[in-house]
């Protein structure tokens, strides 16, 4: 197994807009995988009746295979970023909402006390202490969930998308190793720059950790 | 939307689709061999590493950042790259989805590990037990509920991806789900990932059982009373 540098050489271009395409569908994923898992969390989190419904739905979610629920939405979304990106979200869900009610678990129930104590109204004590202490835990399945689309975006392949995923159908199909070893490195790099980032951005989010940590 | 569904139904209860090589239950079957020995040989990698990295305290950073890179390589790419390297073998099917399995066994085996309360490690010790019976008979039965978490989510990802052998000219049920996009055909391509679903969910409850009968002791042993509450069986 050689690798074709040249063609490295001639495609620079159309590897570069591929990363970015890869890039921009799962972090959209992400986006509205966060959008939707907040506020069910929120709900998860005070009623203990629906916490196993949200948890189990999305446990289930997570089993029908990528491919699957691509070509499911087909007649909804047709051939188009919105489905990858509906089928991504869906995937990030059961890391996303797992992680935002373990993290709203973790807030010690006398800080909340003393924050009503203090007259606090509910929503306030959910914005400026439930869910900054819960940050961390939040942050962790932020990491994983787009560490997991980065690497699923490929799927999208086998629907006309898919970013560097395309570059497997394309080797695949030529019988031609370069473009998916390219394909496998650019994914990993993508990943390792995105994890970095988030917990750069973690760091910033939560000062009061870093004297612990 | 009603008419695909009742075509769907139909697909999944008809006779003819069943029998045969190319019938549902052989690619259940086909399907299950792959995933079974696929999650098998990643347990058989990943435990005695979770276990040894937990029980020692050494190479946690290594063993965490070699996950996030496992959960980070498209596994797409990794099917067709061995199978363009290693030709018309199943390795390629079985390298892709042991990689895709290792990470969150290694991971919650490790969390499982370092979650053990080490004055109980230490009280394990000073009766004068042995390392190998600490790490035996103390730190993996309280760490035990987080490590079949390991098993059953690898499970579930590997039965899901499992569909990617047909990809590249394997059986299993992604045979429906491919065939079924090559010629257009949505029942039959809804019908394979319905049946990889339900593979899925009734693995993991056969796990989710297996762990509460090898849980029990302990729960009844943790909870006074008739009623264990449920968040100190859980943990």
């Amino acid at each position: 197994m050689t690798v074709d540098w040249s063609w490295i050489g001639d495609h620079t271009h159309d590897l570069t807009s591929l990363a970015l395409s890869h890039l921009q569908a799962a972090l959209l994923a992400v986006f509205f995988g966060l959008l939707i898992s907040l506020p069910l969390a929120v709900v998860a989190h005070r009623v203990r009746a629906l916490r196993g419904v949200f948890l189990g739905l999305s446990n289930v979610l997570f089993t029908i295979p990528s491919i699957a629920i691509f070509v499911l939405l087909l007649p909804v979304s047709g051939l188009t970023r919105t489905t990858t990106v509906i089928g991504l979200t869906v995937y990030t869900l059961v890391v996303l909402l797992r992680n935002t009610v373990e993290g709203l678990d973790s807030v010690p129930v006398k800080t909340k006390e003393a924050a009503k104590a203090m007259g606090t109204r509910p929503l306030r004590t959910l914005l400026t202490v439930e869910l900054p202490l819960a940050l961390p835990v939040i942050m962790a399945g932020v990491r994983i969930a787009t560490v997991m689309s980065i690497s699923l975006v490929s799927v999208a392949t086998y629907i006309g998308d898919g970013g560097l995923g395309q570059l497997f159908t394309d080797g695949f199909q030529r019988n031609f190793p370069t473009p998916v070893i390219v394909g496998v490195v650019l994914t990993l790099l993508l990943a390792l720059v995105a994890d970095a980032l988030l917990v750069a951005v973690q760091y910033v989010l939560t000062p009061w950790t870093r004297r612990r940590a | 939307m009603y008419e695909l569904f009742k075509n769907l139904a139909k697909w999944l209860v008809s006779g003819d689709q069943w029998a045969g090589t190319d019938g549902i239950a052989h690619r259940i079957a086909e399907h299950l061999e792959y995933s079974l020995l696929a999650t098998l040989i990643a347990a058989a990698i990943a435990l005695p590493l979770g276990l040894l990295i937990g029980h020692t305290g050494k190479g946690a950073f290594l063993a965490i950042n070699l996950s996030s890179f496992g959960r980070a390589l498209p596994t797409v790419g990794l099917v067709v790259l061995v199978f363009l390297v290693s030709g018309l073998s199943l390795w390629s099917v079985y390298v892709a989805l042991v990689v895709l399995a290792v990470p969150a066994i290694v991971t919650n085996t490790y969390a499982g590990m370092s979650a053990v309360d080490p004055e109980v490690k230490d009280a394990a010790r000073g009766q004068g037990m042995r390392g190998h019976q600490v790490l035996f008979q103390v730190e993996i039965p309280l760490a035990l509920p987080l490590i079949m978490t390991g098993l059953r989510l690898s499970l579930i990802q590997v039965v899901s991806t499992a569909t990617i052998a047909a990809y590249v000219s394997f059986g299993g049920l992604g045979r429906y789900v491919f065939d079924g996009l090559a010629q257009r055909d949505l029942v039959q391509v809804l019908g394979g990932a319905a049946l990889v679903a339900i593979v899925a969910v009734v693995l993991d409850l056969a796990l989710a059982g297996l762990q509460r009968y090898l849980f029990l002791p302990h729960s009844r042993l943790r909870s006074s009373g008739r009623d264990p509450h449920r968040r100190t069986a859980a943990h």
